[in-house]
């Protein structure tokens, strides 16, 4: 019961301004991304830049999102791939 | 040439309104003509933290609308000699009273005669906001040590880089010393490090903000309050002079040297 108690109020987790301090750094992520739609456009621009020179890829079908789990923020971005070049065997 | 600058926040309740009569009181205290100007149109309060509610007469709205001339909406604080006025907010009319460009035009009149007009901008980020940053040379973003405070921040200094604020400072209201030393509150690198943004000041919790606001006396009148001389510093930096932040910490008792001798009691 105590041991529950002290969990509840924290004392035997981390100071909590570093939980503050990390829940703030991961809602910023979030925030900072989704206040520009246009970031993640320019994104998506230069991945299939990138891509294109290795494969040939489904270029409206490109999505990258920013998705957020449990203790992380992760850049996703679905490219369909229609064919493998074949200089990419070589490489 | 004056310079106006607006002090806003994003979040209600950080500070705002107490920043702008202090920072504007300790200016005139300077010997600097000085307009305080609440763009809090709907929720007017500045009037009633400098102790001059009782002698409005014409206002903001007023003022835009050419009901009156500026001279005659400016209330003269009585305790300054001719260095220190206020405009007050209307309170029965709403934000959208007034335009962006209105507010531009007369904060750049006003900065013809007086050497600072600091704007009390209300909370939120629509068209309060942005008529209040308007005409502004510079922002002064108050936060406090929490998390939705310093989110809302963030999402400020956002919006005024992206409106082209000639320069954005950070202020940090309500730092409880005893806290941030036990690790229960985020302190000033943390904050900084997060926003990546200059600092302006750092001005403590203190009671007497309470005790000043009751008597509409701004705590810089106050020479032994921590909060008014934080606020004095502040003034003195807005000028263009280097102060260094002061120390926050409390003397420490004999008790408290008793118990940090015995690892106790941090
Ligand atoms: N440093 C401080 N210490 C103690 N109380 C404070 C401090 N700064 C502000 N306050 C109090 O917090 C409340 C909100 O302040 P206010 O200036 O009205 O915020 P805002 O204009 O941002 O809504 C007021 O009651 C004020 O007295
Ligand atoms: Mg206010």
């Amino acid at each position: 019961m105590l041991d529950i108690l002290g969990r509840v109020f924290g004392r035997d987790d981390a100071p909590s301004k570093e939980i503050a301090k990390e829940r703030l750094r991961l809602v910023l992520v979030h925030d900072r991304a989704t206040v520009s739609p246009q970031f993640l456009e320019l994104i998506k621009e230069e991945v299939i830049g990138v891509i294109t020179g290795y494969m040939d890829i489904d270029e409206d079908g490109v999505e990258v999102s920013i998705h957020s789990m449990d203790k992380s923020v992760a850049l996703v971005a679905n490219i369909p791939i229609r064919r493998m070049k074949r200089a990419v065997k070589a490489v | 040439m004056g310079e106006v600058i607006v002090v806003t926040s994003g979040k209600g309740g950080v500070g705002k309104t107490t920043t702008a009569a202090n920072i504007g009181t300790a200016l005139a205290l300077m010997e600097r003509r000085v307009v305080l100007l609440d763009a809090d149109i709907g929720l007017r309060n500045l009037d009633v933290v400098m102790g001059l509610e009782n002698r409005i007469v014409y206002d903001l709205v007023d003022v835009v609308t050419g009901v009156c001339r500026v001279k005659q909406a400016m209330i003269k604080d009585k305790r300054f000699n001719e260095s220190l006025f206020l405009l007050p907010a209307a309170q029965t009319k709403d934000k959208t009273a007034v335009t962006p460009e209105q507010m531009k035009k007369l904060t750049t009149e006003l900065k013809e005669e007086y050497d600072y007009v600091i704007v009390d901008c209300p909370a939120g980020i629509e068209q309060g906001f942005k008529n209040a940053i308007a005409g502004a040379d510079r922002a002064v973003v108050v936060t406090t040590p929490e998390v939705s405070a310093v989110r809302d921040a963030d999402r400020i200094i956002g919006l005024l880089e992206a409106s082209e604020m000639p320069e954005v400072q950070l202020m940090i209201n309500r730092i409880r010393p005893k806290m941030v030393k036990r690790g229960d509150m985020m302190d000033i690198d943390d904050i900084i490090d997060i926003l990546a943004v200059d600092l302006i000041g750092v001005v403590p919790e203190d009671d007497k903000i309470v005790v000043s606001t009751n008597r509409g006396e701004p705590t810089v009148l106050d020479a032994n309050s921590k909060a008014g001389q934080a606020y004095r510093n502040i003034a003195r930096r807005i000028t263009g002079e280097q102060v260094p932040l002061m120390p926050l910490e409390e003397e420490v008792g004999f008790m408290g040297r008793v118990k940090q001798l015995f690892g106790f009691g941090r």
